[in-house]
């Protein structure tokens, strides 16, 4: 019985070994890649070990003084603001919105939910074009509004909060309607405390969802400076005749996982609590 | 402090031709500082018309007042009423102390005087070494206790209790309720209790309303329920093993049920002859289960007679005939198609 369970744990290391390593191995050599000059990348083949290059590449990155344009550090500020006005906006209007579809009686509520719940299955591509006439129309084009406000409407978080409040027992309402506690005082008091580990996992997928977007920034954001900096690693890969210096290119994309991966190292204890936590 | 009073009140669920009648018209008067015990079987209506009181649930019909003022329109809060509730209801997020000062922050209770009051409730109710826990840490009993304490220190003129017992072991719940009635003795509050036990609601009530599918069947001091029932329903309910209802006595007359309670049938070398089907030992006391010896009426004389004799006395064998005098004082009388109380036969 011990040795098969040392088997079984073996084979289970084993496998998650190799799949750490496929997952692992690309990021490896974006940051080799970011450690050495140009010309190192170039030869073949690649070098597989860290190069002596680090400070001038990033130095490089950071500043966009390799002729690549706008400063990395003005893109990650772009995709922070971006980022954080989507995630926090998000969250707030899905607790209200759900707050209301489970805790009100209004007519139209459950159209109103399935109204919700339907555009789940409408992407943002979907619904590009006419957004895009919008937003440009409001004159949001290189704005952090028309660059997040149009991202904020979110029916996956709804559809969590809608699902937790349900959990709720009802006696706790009734308590707290017997302590004299109006709607919104019941909101901000005990159903938001109640919320926080899903709202720390939903601050972990939204953030990310935030950060790695890519499509609506390309079309709402004409000048660089208002370049996110997933969008603005396509810039800095040259095109045609100029040459690509592969070490910023990849120095940029090191910089740009790293926000993103503390956010998750920081919160996984919580986002794994929201996701699996079912004790209130 | 106050008195509540119940003036025929109804409720349904839905409206017109699908209505759902769940309370038939309820009457009763509550004095001051009364402890009043609602008791039934489950689905009776009871925790429905405690929710009426307390405003968690609209009242369709009738007029519900506490302290001389009409309530029906009112909010929970604004009742002036605490409610215990059957899982307790404490706010998972908040501590001991908090969970018990949050009605009082709410009213804008000065925080000096919210934890003068915390401290002397949670010093009643022995709490004091737990306020600064969450309820996740805390005992089923102590949980109990917290909800009790959320309830004193909003001093209300009502103390409303949700089966607030169900949710303990038998030894804590024996417990707690004797601090329920040392706590209703020292603050004499007016106290409204729901409960399918019968021995909690025996042990408690000053008086108590018994609740049949939606109808009050009775309403008096547990003495008055147990000696003298209104129904054939209260006389079965009440009491444990219940009264024999008899529609077979060799005495009785037609559409008359005769209602003995086990105790209250000796054993006596004549009287109504019995043979016995089965003997149950229960510690102080056994109970015979007997079946009439020769059949009187042909056709339901298939009646089970319990008797209760203690435990020291003679244990007839299986299968013999036995004769019992029930007293003749402590016989009750009940119409058999409306299952009343008949005073006189």
């Amino acid at each position: 019985m011990v040795e098969r369970r040392t088997g079984i744990a073996v084979l289970a290391h084993v496998v998650m070994i190799l799949g750490a390593l496929i997952v692992a191995f690309p990021i490896y050599m974006a940051f080799v890649a970011s450690t050495h000059a140009p010309q190192d990348i170039m030869q073949s083949p690649m070098p597989l070990w860290p190069g002596s290059n680090l400070w001038a590449s990033y130095s490089a990155a950071l500043t966009g003084s390799s002729g690549g344009g706008t400063p990395v550090a003005r893109m990650i500020w772009v995709s922070f603001v971006i980022t954080a006005i989507i995630t926090v906006g998000k969250i707030s209007i899905s607790l209200l919105s759900a707050f209301a579809v489970v805790y009100f009686r209004f007519p139209l509520r459950q159209l109103c939910f399935w109204l919700i719940f339907i555009t789940l299955m409408l992407p943002v591509e979907v619904r590009i074009g006419p957004t895009y006439q919008v937003v440009a129309d409001l004159g949001m084009i290189n704005t952090y509004a028309g660059l997040s406000v149009p991202l904020i409407a979110s029916a996956t978080a709804t559809f969590l909060f809608r699902q937790f409040f349900l959990t709720v027992p009802d006696e706790l309402v009734e308590a707290a309607r017997v302590d004299g506690a109006g709607p919104m005082r019941f909101f901000k008091d005990i159903l938001v405390p109640l919320s926080v580990t899903s709202i720390a996992a939903l601050f972990v997928i939204q953030f990310i969802y935030g950060w790695n977007q890519y499509l609506w920034p390309l079309i709402a954001a004409t000048s660089q400076d208002m370049y996110p900096i997933v969008v603005g690693i396509k810039q800095i890969i040259g095109t045609g005749e100029s040459v690509s210096e592969w070490n910023v290119v990849m120095a940029t994309a090191v910089l740009a996982m790293l926000p993103p991966a503390i956010v998750v190292v920081l919160m996984q204890k919580w986002f794994v609590k929201g996701l699996v936590d079912t004790e209130k | 402090m106050a008195s509540i009073e119940l003036k025929n009140v109804i409720k349904r669920y839905g409206s017109g031709k699908t209505a759902n009648q769940v309370i038939h018209g309820v009457n009763a008067q509550i004095k001051d500082g009364e402890f009043i015990v609602i008791v039934g079987p489950s689905g009776c209506g009871k925790s429905t018309l405690l929710r009426m009181v307390a405003g968690l649930e609209e009242i369709s019909d009738g007029q519900i007042s506490i302290g001389g003022r009409v309530v029906n329109d009112l909010e929970p809060s604004d009742r002036d009423i605490a409610m215990v509730f059957q899982n307790y209801a404490l706010y998972p997020h908040m501590t001991v102390f908090e969970n018990m000062a949050y009605g009082l922050k709410i009213a804008n209770v000065p925080m000096d005087e919210i934890k003068a009051r915390v401290d002397k409730a949670a010093k009643i109710l022995e709490l004091a070494p737990y306020l600064e826990r969450k309820p996740k840490a805390l005992s089923g009993g102590q949980r109990q206790r917290v909800a009790m304490g959320r309830a004193i220190v909003r001093q209300p003129q009502v103390f409303l209790f949700d089966e607030p017992l169900s949710n303990l072991d038998a030894k804590l719940r024996a417990q707690t309720r004797l601090e329920i009635q040392k706590l209703h003795r020292e603050l004499g509050i007016t106290s409204l209790f729901v409960t399918h036990d019968q021995v909690e609601a025996m042990t408690l009530a000053q008086r108590m309303i018994v609740m049949n599918g939606g109808v009050m069947e009775q309403f008096g001091t547990p003495e008055e329920v147990y000696t003298r029932p209104a129904s054939t329903f209260v006389a079965s309910f009440i009491g444990s093993p219940p009264m024999n209802l008899l529609k077979n006595a060799p005495d009785a007359q037609p559409g008359v049920i005769t209602g003995i309670r086990p105790e209250h049938l000796d054993i006596t070398p004549t009287g109504w002859a019995l043979q016995v089907e089965a003997v149950e030992m229960l510690g102080a006391e056994r109970l015979i289960y007997g079946k009439w010896a020769h059949k009187l009426h042909a056709a339901d004389a298939d009646e089970t007679v319990i008797i209760r004799i203690e435990e020291s006395a003679a244990v007839p064998a299986l299968g013999s005939t036995l004769h019992v005098t029930p007293r003749a004082d402590r016989i009750h009388h009940f119409n058999a198609s409306t299952g009343k109380r008949m005073d006189t036969v």
